[in-house]
């Protein structure tokens, strides 16, 4: 054993349910994520994709179920019993969320250097200097040449402004990042060197993450597991690559046939 | 109590294809097997006899329908594959079972040489000594399974098909692991390197390693088996 193991899950969903109206979007979703662990969500549009990721990081509240997240001090909290504060709290330190849209993520019409600058000061880092030193080293880390810190995202290619929201997101060494779709607004060609970049910066930070995307070869690349969703139920669970080799129900086998070699 | 590595009882797989009318496609039944440490089991049968199959129930890559599929660590532990969590399952590859499949699944922009290194630095990447250790070692299977030096920090994307099948090799047996299943290993392989694969099988297997392989090179089998085994007998409507 390279590392210890730990006793409990990072993340524990439990019977996660949202209706919109007389609507059911999630019915009752449930799975454990440990640290370290890339799982992806997938399914096609309107299948609950999005409505779990949004439930699951308490950006939208849920009609039923629980998610409890492992603190850092190793306590399980129940994260939509906490204030708001304490969720923002979260949110901005020990979580991550990348939007599919970079524009959700980021401040547009403030520098890249601010852009990821800006969870640090949140968190009380006030010397100028050192956080500049920062943003240049994270600049670096997702590809971007420094010598762009002072200009706004605005200026940015799509694929850059996406790896400056990873590069935000990152800055404060989370254990736990939400990911909708980060690369399904982006050229294939720069697709690839995203998906390279997410696999390194996983790896090495040890993050846990949860990738909704309807791209089977994005989860097939990342995701140790995968669970598919289909009318707002999670139809199928398992290894990526034992879901997608051997798909067992008849949607996720549907999905696998309707694709070019995943 | 066995002290088999791999220890397959009475293990069924049939494929139900949902969108051919619930078609049944029965592929394996009854397979009993064991394999030991320092065995070299070939699957011999024409091509459509499950030997694809039975390698990857043993990988966890195919749910078996019925039977156990038991796999034993280094430390003794057995795991119950048909049973294990995802979890367990991605544990087990790292550190028990070894897969060489025929075609390497291309990663992106990562070097060939850090294509090999990678297993070896699992779970320590952001250490960057181990990673320096892993190309050290990545290195030194490249050229004993014949790279050529310029290759090696280019991503293996656009070599031939026999290159990346070494590369395959090199990623997957530079880990020391108590079980190898290996499909085809030879395949598009000269007879240099078909060779080295040969030596590299048996040197895994003089370390105590159980090996279940399927070879298309009668002589490739005959030189690493210790024991054949006649997947017709695991035929359902044969």
């Amino acid at each position: 054993m390279t590392r210890e193991e730990p006793f409990s899950p990072l993340l524990r969903v439990r019977g996660m349910a949202k209706r919109y109206g007389g609507f059911t979007a999630l019915h009752e979703a449930s799975f454990d994520l440990w640290p370290g662990e890339v799982l992806a969500v997938v399914g096609e549009s309107g299948s609950g994709k999005s409505t779990l990721l949004g439930t699951i990081s308490a950006r939208m509240a849920a009609d039923g179920g629980t998610v409890e997240y492992r603190m850092r001090d190793g306590g399980l909290r129940d994260v939509h019993a906490m204030s708001q504060a304490e969720q923002r709290l979260l949110a901005r330190t020990d979580w991550g969320f990348v939007h599919q849209n970079p524009a959700d993520g980021l401040r547009m019409d403030v520098s890249a250097g601010a852009n990821v600058g800006e969870r640090l000061m949140g968190l009380g880092h006030r010397h100028y200097g050192q956080l500049r030193a920062t943003a240049e080293e994270w600049l670096q880390r997702v590809e971007i040449d420094p010598i762009r810190i002072d200009d706004a995202p605005r200026t940015f290619s799509g694929g850059m402004r996406q790896r400056l929201q990873i590069a935000r997101n990152l800055v404060t060494n989370p254990r736990l990042v939400f990911m909708d779709e980060p690369t399904s607004g982006l050229d294939v060609s720069v697709q690839a060197r995203l998906l390279d970049m997410l696999r390194q910066l996983t790896q090495e930070l040890e993050l846990a993450v949860v990738i909704v995307t309807h791209d089977l070869a994005v989860a097939r690349l990342l995701a140790h597991r995968m669970v598919v969703m289909q009318g707002g139920r999670i139809v199928e669970a398992g290894l990526t690559d034992q879901v997608l080799d051997d798909p067992q129900h008849s949607y996720t086998q549907l999905l696998v046939s309707s694709v070019l070699q995943p | 109590m066995t002290s088999a590595v791999l220890s397959m009882t009475g293990v069924g797989k049939s494929f139900t294809l949902h969108h051919q009318s619930g078609t049944e496609l029965p592929v394996l039944r009854d397979v009993d097997l064991q394999a030991s440490a320092g065995e070299c089991l070939v699957l011999d049968g024409p091509s459509g006899m499950g030997k694809s199959t039975l390698l990857k129930l043993a990988y966890g890559n195919y749910l078996a329908s019925a039977g156990s599929i038991r796999v034993r660590d280094a430390g003794g532990q057995c795991l119950e594959v048909t049973e294990a969590s995802a979890r367990d399952l991605v544990r087990m590859r790292r550190d028990t079972v070894g897969y060489v499949s025929q075609f390497l699944r291309v990663i992106p922009r990562v070097a060939a040489i850090d294509v090999v290194a990678e297993p070896l630095a699992e779970g320590r990447a952001s250490d960057r000594g181990a990673m320096q250790e892993a190309r050290e070692k990545a290195a030194a299977w490249l050229e004993r399974l014949r790279i050529p030096k310029r290759l090696w920090a280019l991503p293996p994307d656009t070599f031939s098909g026999g290159e990346q099948q070494r590369i395959n090799i090199a990623r997957s047996l530079i880990k020391h692991r108590p079980l190898l299943l290996v499909d085809e290993p030879t395949a598009s392989l000269d007879a240099a390197n078909t060779r080295t694969v040969v030596e590299l099988i048996q040197e895994a297997m003089s370390r105590g390693s159980a090996v279940l392989g399927i070879f298309h090179d009668q002589e490739v089998g005959e030189q690493v088996a210790t024991r054949r085994i006649d997947m017709s007998r695991f035929r359902r409507s044969a």
